[in-house]
């Protein structure tokens, strides 16, 4: 080989590095694929792997090992060492459930790796327990309680009756609502976790005067509540987070869900050019429609495929900068990460309703927030 | 008043559904000597028979004979397949093998009908709520109210009138002795582990229209049929009967009352948190409190 045609090609491979596909990255998402939760973090796969699979040569790039958590945190630990140690991957993802999250993020970011996180977003990681390298995609946990307690008053209630579980993420749920809502309490119920017959609860309801009710009861308590309330006849409106009256609870509840007004950073029928495409795609792939899980896998997939564009993973802080610049198409319209990397986003009120061909699902009917910041975003010592 | 009428409903109510479970969880400990704890599989199974059926025909009697037949038709084969090897074992062994049924049901039924809750609603003739004066009260819980008193009526007849009741008290009473007598064992295990089972798939075609029909919805009903089974005694019908009465208006009237009766002493927030901590714990300190006053439990022989 002559030294000029030895300059040639390192020149060439330098203008290759420069411009071509970064170095391939490794993800490993741990996610709830078994158990009562298993939708939700089905729905978030799905989502997460169709947007690596629109993108083509780029998707494939990314490398995605995918395991169950079960539901059970000690799971999730366990998966995370495995997947660090002897996996050696460069980014991890996928945890639905907060306590999950809680027992492994921190490990994970101290041991250098980057956390983005499709579903959880307790309140623990987004103040003081903010970090570099822990990006939230979805929302933080108070989000969508906060803007129902603040649709609640666009709406004119002036006596609701709130409900959640006796738990971590139920308090947070009615001190979410309440740091927004204006009228008075009916009631404030905290149900066993994991309950299942609420006819006690609904007949408080119905003997404490309210003129609506809101509720945050995740997955089957949910489902349990929404058929139980119209069967009684109760005839209150009926609001909640967009969790509670998401695609995974709707199709199961039917028409007892119908009118219902919840709070999401999306929707199905949100008017961009992006979302269109992912509906639609999503729809065709899965023959179902999406959930908000989905769309948040789906744009968690593409913010890395955003960071993979624009830097290289084995360049740390290039890789940051490249993730907190968030420059992707979101199905959610606009969207950037705020000071603690969690997201700063619109939330819209939906209202359950019927399609023409009978299924059920949300259309939006207003905003609570634009461009809403999360309440402990303060307490982040990061800028 | 008429707001705690109705909570004492609520508690037969949620008292009968869980006599549906704990009837058949205490037969089949009573005649075989055998904890189940898939017993909330055979549930789910019928909850899901339940909504198939009535998804594909519209028919909620239909939907019923779906849940009775495939619970009874999965509590039989468990019964031949694996439970029949596991009589002479003791209960660890039992409990280990039962509890890989319930992993084994659940991804069994996630393979056949999916991750996602299935719909299953009230049949329109029993949709709405039926009004009594100032007490208005749903026609469905009222229904379940009905057939829960319905089997425990049949049940009654079923052990103290007929030729196959005259076997399961034996077979409680002496297992060697009415083998000895030409009887069957095997097969009366088989029926009457299905009957079991079709109990617990009727409890949960009952429950489906009014609760979430998915994977995994039959354990938290499980722990409270075996509290009424404790409480009622190991092996009697009758006890399962009183037991779930007393645990369903304990935990229904603890979740209403309790919380009141703090707020008497203690700000609202705080006794709204308070009350409703010691409500879930309420059916186990009743269960205590019996177990110290009557080991055996309420009715219970062994």
């Amino acid at each position: 080989m002559t030294a000029r045609t030895t300059f040639a090609a390192a020149l060439s491979a330098a203008l290759l590095a420069s411009t071509a596909i970064a170095a391939p990255v490794k993800v490993g998402m741990i996610t709830t694929l078994s158990g009562g939760g298993a939708g939700l973090g089905i729905d978030v796969r799905d989502g997460f792997m169709l947007a690596l699979k629109q993108a083509g040569d780029a998707g494939a790039e990314v490398t995605l090992i995918t395991e169950d958590d079960q539901q059970k945190p000690e799971v999730g630990v366990q998966l995370a060492d495995k997947m660090i140690q002897s996996d050696n991957v460069d980014i991890l993802t996928g945890i639905i459930f907060s306590n999950i999250a809680l027992a492994v993020v921190p490990a994970a970011v101290k041991q250098g790796k980057f956390y983005l996180s499709p579903n959880a977003g307790p309140s623990q990681l987004a103040g003081k327990g903010c970090d570099p390298n822990y990006f939230n995609v979805a929302y933080q946990n108070d989000n969508q309680h906060e803007a129902a307690g603040e649709y609640a008053n666009t709406l004119g209630y002036k006596n609701i009756f709130i409900l959640a579980p006796n738990y971590p993420a139920g308090k947070d749920s009615l001190n979410g609502f309440k740091r927004f809502y204006k009228g008075e309490l009916a009631g404030e119920l905290y149900t066993k976790l994991g309950q299942t017959d609420f006819a006690a609860e609904i007949a408080q309801i119905k003997a404490s005067g309210a003129d609506s009710v809101f509720f945050f009861l995740p997955g089957g308590m949910g489902i349990s509540f929404i058929k139980q309330f119209a069967n009684a006849d109760a005839g209150l409106p009926m609001m909640g987070p967009g969790f509670s009256f998401d695609q995974d609870v709707l199709g199961a509840v039917g028409d007892a869900a119908l009118g219902a007004i919840n709070t999401a950073q999306w929707s199905p029928d949100l008017d961009n050019e992006a979302n269109k495409g992912f509906v639609a795609a999503f729809e065709a792939e899965y023959g179902r429609l999406p959930s908000v899980y989905a769309s948040q896998g789906y744009d968690t997939a593409q913010l890395i495929l955003s960071a993979q564009a624009a830097a290289d993973i084995a360049d740390h802080d290039a890789y940051h900068a490249a993730l907190k610049a968030a420059d992707f198409p979101s199905v959610r319209g606009s969207f950037k990460f705020g000071n603690n990397q969690h997201p700063i986003q619109n939330f819209y009120a939906r209202e359950v309703v019927k399609r023409d061909d009978g299924v059920i699902t949300n259309r939006i009917v207003g905003t609570a927030f634009e461009n809403h910041v999360d309440a402990y975003a303060a307490e982040c010592p990061m800028q | 008043m008429t707001l705690f009428l109705e909570q004492v409903l609520n508690g037969l109510q949620f008292g009968t559904m869980l006599f549906l479970m704990a009837a058949g969880l205490t037969l089949v400990f009573g005649v075989m000597g055998l904890i189940n704890l898939a017993h909330g599989s055979l549930y789910m199974v019928g909850a899901f028979a339940a909504a198939a059926a009535a998804a594909a025909t519209g028919n909620f009697l239909l939907a019923i004979v779906a849940a009775l037949a495939a619970a009874a038709l999965a509590g039989a084969i468990v019964e031949i397949v694996v439970l029949r090897r596991l009589y002479r074992r003791d209960h660890l062994d039992q409990v280990l093998a039962t509890f890989a049924l319930i992993l084994i049901f659940s991804e069994g039924v996630r393979w056949i009908f999916g991750s996602f809750p299935l719909y299953l609603d009230v049949p329109r003739a029993l949709a709405g709520a039926v009004h009594v004066g100032p007490l208005s009260y749903p026609l469905y819980r009222l229904a379940i109210i009905v057939v829960g008193i319905a089997v425990a009526v049949g049940l009654w007849l079923l052990i103290n009138r007929t030729r196959l009741g005259v076997q399961i008290r034996a077979g409680e009473a002496d297992r060697e002795m009415i083998a000895a007598l030409g009887i069957d064992i095997a097969r009366l295990y088989t029926v009457v582990f299905a009957l079991g089972a079709a109990l617990a798939g009727l409890a949960g075609a009952l429950i489906g229209p009014i609760q979430s029909v998915q994977v995994g919805m039959g354990e938290p009903v499980l722990i409270m049929a075996f509290v009424v089974v404790v409480i009622g005694g190991i092996g009697s019908i009758r006890g399962a009967l009183v037991g779930a009465i007393l645990v369903g208006v304990t935990d229904t009237l603890g979740r209403f009352l309790l919380p009141i009766v703090l707020g008497g002493f203690m700000d609202q927030a705080s006794a709204m948190s308070v009350g409703s901590a010691l409500a879930s714990m309420s059916i186990y300190i009743l269960m205590a409190v019996i177990l110290v006053w009557r080991p055996t439990g309420l009715m219970g022989a062994h």
